[in-house]
């Protein structure tokens, strides 16, 4: 028992020595315990809090886009999705097997679905096909048995009425580039679409909206458990055009097929009622993404489809000039209204001649026969007498050669040359024969159909320096009540009101005078008359031996050498309201193709709204309380 | 051999319940207890499948133990190195006809029950050394040729549960054999001696024993932060777990960290982050001092008894749990690499749970027959 007494003695006070660091072993544990659980508690809360919820985005909807009327020019609309969530399906290849039974997939569609479903959490829904149309969803839902983890979601797509109408104008939009990513995170939302041309792109911001979030308890793997909080989105702003969608429809038809376009414009207000050219592109198929094919037949059509002519288009204006070499000549004293030209169908300048469009020639000519009768001799005349720097001066002062500010992208600013242009752009000295044919709008000169009709706007306005504009207002979607746009006071452009008239009353001879040139396309009923000037460019250069042996009829050239038809005109010929300019690509004459084109669009614009002369009458303002009323 | 009891009372059944600590087995069922509710919360406010499981676990963990306690203690003296060779022959047996769980070859399914080896081992080998060192003379323990066949005890369940491999488990038993010769008499200079000579030999264990999972965990235990979606993830999210629970916790059932899964293995190795997360430090603190009621029960039973065999296995069961404990709380606060030791009397998983209550079982036999003198053994050089 000695012994044992030993060996406990050792034992116990082993034990003790053990239970001892034991003791401290568990003091550090709790020690440990209160710095995680005191001191760092803070910040280990954030980190769970972190953890625990996730910040989803709320695609607002794009805002819509209406015409001067409130007529829904581009809205949303619903768009059926059919999902396939991998998890529920379980076996995704047969999955998708069975829902091709009901609604064909191609070939391509199931190996990008596939694609996705290895990508993808399995619990992430995929999209296998938006669009859908009504059938397809009935049959769908109607063989939901069998189409286990495949489900049928609304999402919201831009929908454009009249898109081939509206197209130069709304432009479109389509899904944001890789280069368009600007950290903020709603571009990032898949199926986000954003403006990339037209009005679309000008308000795309505002059109946009602001996205809303929503707080969501995630799981480890990201799952969703449940909602927290959620800060509903704010839909995008309305934006009311000046344009009138009817006669925008009415006029698209009218130009049909033809590489063409025409602008329509309130004189007074600057107010853009139509703008068209054509032939254009469907802006729906940009939404929902081209096809290699349509892509190859947008950029190889020789109409350049894709090109807006009325604003970028640029021509050489050609008589639809004269009423600017006419002002000049006016205005600086050059020549008086009843100064005489004698006309005998050609002019000589040195040992060159320039020739009148009519060979026999027309006699002798004072300004308003000059103009009604679209005599080049008398112009090559007025135009050597006023000087190319005073033309140009006074083009400038009507709205050619600049950029007219439109809101739109992508205008083009033409060219109106003068002396120190030519200098600096060509090295070279003007030339008076180049002054000759500045009197008739050849040569350098470059200008868009926008331009002229801004132009023939200042003309019949009385002088003002009127801007065109497209939009009449942007409605925020929460707007109660909504101001009446502003109309713009324009500065006059000091040009003489006897002047001015001389060239108004000369564009309504050129209509109704039975020897204006476009006397036959003139509007007969009274009180609609209208006024206007023809233009006819070459885009060819007629040779010496050519003109001997006889010019070539336009038919009977190809199309691309045929000339370039204008028009710009006005109505009411007595309190002159709308300008109309008008532009047939390789169409020929302006008196023969454009003039009836401008006359049925100005006879339209009279007849179909009379209350427009008011342009308050029909606001916005309650007819926009708020998203309940918008397109879905 | 003298294993007959000689001078004492003959113990009757009646006495031996009547010595039963009762006081212990309410500690034990209150702690088990906690581990129901935690089970309960980590299954989302759900019974199944882990509550409704280990309860009839405990049921029967519970009446094993108070079998063990009445049983003689002699019977435990004499078939220790049986009971110890078994649990051998069922390491060896986990390598051929193991289950694999969690990278490792640690089940043996018998159809009825399925069984982890390692557990048993830990208590089979308190039974070898303590059988070992009962029968050795205090002079002879002093002895470097003595510790031969305790170090090839320790040994032979370290090498087999090493392989299997089980990390954790085997520095386990590993460090409750080295307790067992420490409280035995071994010179404490060898202790200093086997100190360093561990530290010398980290680089070749690092090269050419420890797995790529093994190094990866040991240096997330030294970093976390490096990488927080990969290795360290289960570190750091039982770190916030922890420390967002805060003083008094998120409460019952509340524990987002628990209940959206950021925690791994919440209902085995990180059970503790769940109920420090709902509960607090109060909470945590609240279970460490059941636990430390526990030890000190065991100090005083095993400081009593006047064999030493008892004493030994007493230490023995106290240290194991001690360590258990401790490696499996300090892992989940960030204090010791991810190993994989559940935590006892809480964690989901019946061997463990079995051979625990076992333990504590031979603990109150221990206490029964702390009177009862086994002879001098060894000591009297008989």
């Amino acid at each position: 028992m000695h012994r044992d007494s030993d060996r406990y003695r050792l034992f116990s006070r082993r034990s003790i020595l053990l239970g001892g660091s034991q003791a401290v072993l568990f003091a550090a544990l709790a020690g440990r315990m209160y710095y995680l659980q005191v001191v760092e508690s803070e910040r280990y809360t954030t980190l769970a809090e972190e953890n625990r919820v996730s910040l989803k985005l709320l695609a607002p909807p794009r805002g819509r886009i209406v015409d001067r009327f409130g007529r829904p020019m581009a809205v949303n609309r619903q768009n059926y999705r059919a999902m396939l969530i991998p998890e529920k399906a379980v076996d995704v290849a047969r999955a998708l097997d069975r829902f091709s039974r009901v609604v064909p997939l191609s070939e391509a569609e199931a190996k990008r679905i596939l694609r996705e479903v290895g990508r993808k959490r399995r619990f992430l829904p995929v999209l296998v096909r938006e669009n859908l149309t009504w059938d397809e969803v009935a049959r769908i839902e109607v063989n939901a048995p069998e189409l286990g983890g495949v489900s049928i979601d609304v999402g919201q797509s831009r929908y454009y009425p009249d898109g081939v109408y509206t197209a130069p104008i709304l432009g479109y939009v389509s899904a944001v580039s890789e280069e368009e990513m600007t950290g903020d995170p709603l571009l990032e939302l898949p199926g986000f679409r954003i403006g990339k041309a037209g009005v679309e792109r000008v308000h795309d911001e505002a059109l946009r909206g602001r996205s809303g979030t929503s707080q969501v308890e995630v799981n480890a793997l990201g799952r969703e458990i449940r909602e927290l909080e959620r800060r509903e989105d704010q839909p995008g702003t309305e934006a009311w055009l000046t344009v009138d969608l009817e006669l925008q429809k009415y006029t698209a038809r009218r130009l049909g097929e033809q590489a063409a376009a025409a602008v329509v414009m309130d004189a007074h207000t600057g107010d853009v009622l139509t703008l068209a050219s054509t032939p254009t592109f469907d802006p729906n198929s940009f939404n929902r993404g081209l096809t290699p094919e349509e892509w190859r037949n947008l950029i190889g059509d020789p109409r350049s489809p894709l090109n807006n002519k009325a604003i970028a288009g640029q021509y050489a204006p050609g008589s639809t000039f004269k009423m600017a070499v006419a002002l000049a000549a006016l205005e600086s004293g050059a020549v008086t209204p009843d100064s005489r030209v004698f006309c005998p169908g050609h002019m000589e300048l040195g040992n060159a001649t320039f020739h009148c469009w009519k060979p026999e020639g027309h006699g002798t000519m004072n300004m308003v026969d000059g103009i009604v009768q679209s005599c080049d001799v008398y112009f090559y005349e007025i135009a050597r007498r006023t000087g190319i720097d005073r033309i140009a001066a006074m083009a400038r002062r009507l709205g050619l050669g600049a950029k007219a500010g439109i809101d739109l992208p992508g205008e083009k600013s033409g060219l109106i040359p003068s002396r120190a242009w030519k200098k600096k752009a060509k090295g070279e000295s003007w030339q008076t024969g180049e002054t000759l044919l500045a009197g008739i709008g050849q040569g350098f000169f470059l200008i868009t159909p926008l331009q002229l009709a801004v132009m023939t706007a200042r003309l019949v306005n009385g002088g003002k320096a009127v801007r065109p504009r497209l939009t009449k207002q942007l409605v925020p979607f929460d707007a109660r009540e909504t101001a009446g746009p502003d109309l713009p006071a324009f500065d006059s452009l000091d040009i003489h009101p006897s002047h001015l008239e001389l060239v108004t009353n000369a564009m309504a001879g050129v209509m109704n005078s039975p020897r204006g040139t476009a006397f036959r396309a003139r509007i007969k009923q009274t009180g609609r008359r209208m006024g206007g000037k023809t233009g006819t460019v070459q885009v060819r250069r007629i040779t010496k031996a050519e003109r001997e042996a006889g010019v070539l009829k336009n038919e009977e050239l190809p199309w691309e050498e045929r000339d370039h038809a204008l028009f710009v005109g006005y109505a009411p010929v007595d309190n002159p309201r709308y300008v109309v300019s008008v532009i047939v690509e390789h169409g020929g004459g302006g008196a023969s193709v454009a003039a009836p084109i401008a006359r049925d669009i100005l006879l339209e614009v009279q007849e179909r709204d009379p209350s427009r002369g008011r342009p308050q009458a029909r606001l916005p303002g309650d007819a926009v309380s708020g998203p309940a009323e918008r397109e879905g | 051999m003298a294993l007959s009891s000689s001078h004492d009372p003959e113990l009757t059944l009646g006495r031996k319940i009547r010595q039963i600590p009762w006081m212990l087995v309410l500690l034990v069922t209150m702690t088990a207890s906690v581990g129901f509710v935690m089970l309960y919360s980590a299954a989302g406010g759900n019974l199944d499948p882990w509550t409704s499981r280990q309860m009839p676990r405990f049921g029967v963990g519970l009446a094993v133990m108070l079998v063990v306690a009445l049983t003689d203690i002699r019977l435990w003296l004499r078939y220790a190195y049986v009971f110890y060779g078994l649990s051998l022959a069922l390491l060896i047996a986990v390598e051929f006809v193991g289950a694999v769980g969690m990278g490792a070859q640690r089940w043996i399914d018998f159809g009825f029950v399925s069984v982890q080896p390692s557990e048993i081992a830990k208590v089979t080998l308190i039974l070898a050394l303590a059988r070992y060192f009962y029968a050795s003379r205090v002079e002879d323990v002093g002895r470097l040729t003595h510790l031969f066949v305790p170090a090839l005890l320790i040994a032979a369940p370290v090498i087999l549960v090493l392989g299997q491999p089980d990390f954790g488990t085997a520095v386990l038993l590993l460090f409750t054999g080295v307790v067992l010769l420490f409280l035995a008499g071994v010179r404490a200079w060898l202790f200093a001696f086997a100190g360093l000579a561990a530290v010398a030999a980290i680089y070749p264990i690092w090269q050419f024993v420890l797995l790529d999972y093994q190094k990866a965990r040991v240096l997330t235990y030294l970093r976390p932060e490096n990488d927080p979606l990969g290795a360290g993830y289960h570190i750091l999210q039982s770190k916030i777990a922890l420390g967002s629970g805060g003083l008094f916790g998120k409460g019952f059932l509340q524990g987002s960290q628990s209940h959206l899964n950021f925690l791994p293995e919440k209902q085995t190795d990180f059970i503790f982050t769940v109920l420090a997360e709902e509960f607090g430090m109060a909470g945590g603190f609240g279970l460490l001092g059941l636990y430390l009621l526990l030890l000190i029960y065991g100090f005083a039973v095993s400081l009593r008894c006047r064999n030493h065999f008892g004493r030994l296995v007493a230490m023995g069961v106290i240290s194991a749990l001690f360590l258990n404990i401790f490696v499996n709380v300090a892992m989940v606060m960030g204090l010791l690499p991810v190993v994989g030791i559940p935590l006892p009397l809480i964690s989901y998983g019946g061997t463990a749970m079995l051979m625990l209550l076992f333990s504590f079982g031979l603990l109150m036999c221990v206490y029964v027959h702390r009177d009862v003198t086994l002879g001098p053994g060894a000591a009297s050089g008989d």
